[in-house]
């Protein structure tokens, strides 16, 4: 995990660093934030408290008025690069083999609860076993899938996505930072 | 209800309203607002302290007080609609909590305005947040207002008014005080105290029938006078073709609505990043799945011993179905036990009002300030600070706007308002989240398209439903102008609000930006840039 740090993905050109620039301190910061994904939102510079704000942003934010020219193209470029980048693909690929068949099941099975109960009644009253009847059944099996499918959505993130995407995001960061030419 | 009882519940409910202030103000010393303070709550929540909170967030009173009412009287019924509520966090868990919390700031705009021509993305996704919220509000204002007038026996307009207007101002004080740190805490309380009293009172229904389900389930059903219907659907929803159809829509609009909720979606940037957003939804779905199911025991439990006749002879929508069950557990209503639960109550339900009322309205007042007003005065150069100000101010207005409305609908049905709620933000909110992050060839004119085209038809049809005229239970019973059959749009509406997503984007001129949407793909997934 720690080796690929600062490898950009895809065979990009690696970010030019001049010296003088706070890098060493970036570098720091970053690496705790490494260690402790949980708590990385302050790597990012956004600490609390800071009532001006417009702290230091090392990526293009989700508002785009920000500094006009090459800057920007550059950073747009990175994302596309990611965005073609096999590894990225893979990690898209990974989350909506997961997402897709897993919405399309309860959403049917969903469906099929409700026209079931509300169209056909009587069979959702057939008994079971003692007061326990179809209906009975069929509605702590909603409860059940839920819980189910929601462990496994965790479960699968945490071991099929989670490590690939963490180091893509730095990688992206690193990029997009470069594209910018090492400053903000 | 007798005198002890009220007193009781009253300075409970003064504890509750003076913990809450206190943790406002100790919440709030010295914070300068910024807007990651505002909004977000500093970001730094835990999964678990965020997942207790969007618990807190979602189940309102509606769910602690109605859906145990519908079960105690209808039966299965109660279930049915019971399960919407909790499948459709799946949407969620799977579509949005990650994406959304990688990819915006602080509200459901952001991402959408994000890959988009900022300004008209921005106003429409904001207007559609802002009536959300506003609907839920009021939904939540109107409860509180009948609350009142049930638990404390204090019948006529004047407690009623008062109700509506003092919720409103303690809602006002919590939001523009104490920002989303504050609202985040008192949901957090709100929902450990739910979450107690529904254990206590599930644990004493199961001692009283000694762990034996069937038997409860049997019990309730004999005493229901319905006998074996009374466990199986249709005694509520079945009727004609008309309210089978109403109950499909009704349950759509649960399942794609709660990902659309704005209240709900900003929780999710109080914390650092999308693997605690997911973390945190898990957290909610277990509370949640939990706690509707013991709000099922209490159902069949109200059901087998308060009775539905009892139930429905104290309020016909069977919202006193908990209270009158906590009295009977206590020991009835002469003895210390029956008052000292009925009081504990009465008093969660009132919490739990007051802090889905304080969620909603820091959200409102985040679509507003950070959306509309930013958008509507970008030119002259709006600073985050002065965001801040105008969403505290925001907040004010907002409480003044729902305090007015909540006093005007006072005899509109709770679930409807709720379920409405749910239907527009199905029909205006979700289909744009998701073209927007997952639709390659999406376009500004797609966007704008998708939220007019759910959010026109959503209100639009309920104007024609037989909720606003043309029955002797609706709002205008005098006139009648209508022409759609169901209470619900969410059926029709959700498609449409889909197509006009896609017809705005097939016939737009505009080329959709491929850096902006691999800008987004990326960044949802990987959580790139995301603050």
């Amino acid at each position: 995990m720690q080796s690929s740090n600062g490898r950009p993905p895809g065979g990009g050109g690696a970010p030019d660093r001049t010296p003088g620039n706070h890098d060493g301190q970036e570098q720091a910061r970053e690496d705790t934030a490494y260690r402790d994904p949980w708590y990385d939102a302050l790597a990012s510079g956004w600490g609390e408290g800071d009532g001006t704000a417009a702290p230091v942003a090392p990526v293009p934010a989700a508002r785009r008025e920000d500094r006009p020219g090459g800057g920007a193209r550059a950073a747009a470029e990175a994302y596309l690069e990611v965005q073609r980048s096999p590894e990225f693909q893979e990690v898209r690929r990974r989350y909506r083999r997961f997402v897709v068949p897993a919405v399309t099941a309860f959403l049917a099975w969903y469906v099929a609860y409700v026209v079931t109960a509300t169209t056909a009644p009587d069979f959702m009253a057939r008994p079971v076993a003692g007061a326990v009847n179809v209906a009975m059944l069929a509605g702590l099996g909603q409860f059940l899938t839920t819980f189910l499918l929601a462990w496994a959505y965790a479960r699968h993130a945490r071991l099929r996505r989670d490590r690939a995407a963490l180091e893509l995001r730095w990688n992206t960061q690193e990029l997009a930072r470069g594209a910018r030419g090492g400053v903000l | 209800m007798t005198g002890d009882h009220q007193t009781l519940a009253l300075l409970l409910f003064s504890v509750f309203v003076a913990v809450t202030l206190g943790i406002t103000t100790w919440v709030s010393r010295n914070r300068h607002g910024s807007a990651e303070e505002f909004y977000a709550g500093g970001r730094l929540f835990s999964p678990m302290e965020n997942g207790f909170a969007i618990a807190g967030d979602y189940a309102s009173a509606a769910s602690f007080l109605g859906v145990p009412g519908l079960i105690a009287l209808f039966g299965y019924d109660g279930v049915l609609y019971v399960v919407g509520f909790l499948v459709g966090w799946l949407v969620v868990l799977f579509l949005v909590a990650e994406l959304v919390r990688n990819c915006g700031r602080f509200t459901l705009a952001d991402v959408v305005a994000a890959r988009m021509s900022e300004r008209p993305v921005r106003i429409a996704a904001g207007t559609s947040s802002v009536t959300v919220s506003v609907l839920y509000l009021v939904a939540q204002m109107v409860g509180a207002g009948s609350l009142v007038a049930l638990l404390l026996g204090r019948t006529g307009g004047a407690a009623q008014v008062w109700t509506v207007i003092g919720v409103g101002a303690l809602m006002v004080i919590y939001v523009s005080l104490g920002g989303m740190r504050a609202t985040t805490w008192i949901q957090i309380v709100k929902a450990v105290l739910l979450l107690g009293g529904t254990v206590v009172l599930t644990v004493l229904v199961m001692i009283r029938f000694h762990g034996d389900l069937d038997r409860l389930l049997l019990t309730a059903a004999e005493r229901s006078g319905h006998g074996s219907a009374f466990l199986a659907p249709g005694l509520h929803y079945g009727g004609d073709w008309t309210a089978r159809l109403d109950f499909i829509s009704l349950g759509l609009a649960l399942v794609l609505g709660t990902g659309g909720l704005p209240h709900i979606v900003s929780r999710f940037y109080t914390v650092p990043t999308a693997l605690a957003a997911r973390r945190s939804t898990i957290w909610s779905i277990g509370l949640i799945g939990a706690f509707y199911l013991m709000t099922i025991v209490l159902g069949f439990g109200a059901a087998a011993i308060v009775g539905p006749e009892a139930v429905k002879g104290s309020n016909g929508a069977g919202n006193t179905a908990v209270p009158l069950l906590a009295l009977d557990l206590g020991g009835g209503a002469s003895s210390t036990g029956g008052t000292v639960l009925f009081a504990v109550v009465a008093a969660v339900a009132f919490a739990t009002i007051l802090a889905v009322v304080a969620g909603i309205t820091l959200a409102s007042s985040a679509s507003v300030a950070h959306d509309l007003y930013a958008s509507l005065r970008r030119r002259r150069g709006g600073r985050p600070r002065s965001e801040v100000a105008v969403a505290r101010g925001a907040a004010v207005g907002i409480g003044v706007v729902a305090i007015a409305l909540g006093l005007v609908a006072r005899d509109l049905n709770t679930a409807f308002l709720v379920g409405l709620a749910f239907a527009v933000a199905a029909s205006a909110n979700l289909p744009v989240l998701l073209y927007s992050l997952f639709w390659r060839g999406f376009t500004t004119r797609g966007a704008v398209w998708a939220v007019y085209g759910g959010l026109i038809p959503a209100l639009g049809l309920v104007a024609l439903s037989p909720v606003v005229s043309g029955s002797p239970g609706s709002l205008f019973p005098g006139v009648d102008f209508q022409f759609f059959p169901l209470d619900n749009p969410a059926l029709v509406s959700v498609p449409l609000g889909f197509l006009a997503g896609w017809l705005g984007t097939v016939t737009s001129a505009e080329l959709p930006d491929e850096a902006k949407h691999a800008e987004t793909e990326v960044r949802s997934l990987t959580g790139a840039g995301a603050v």
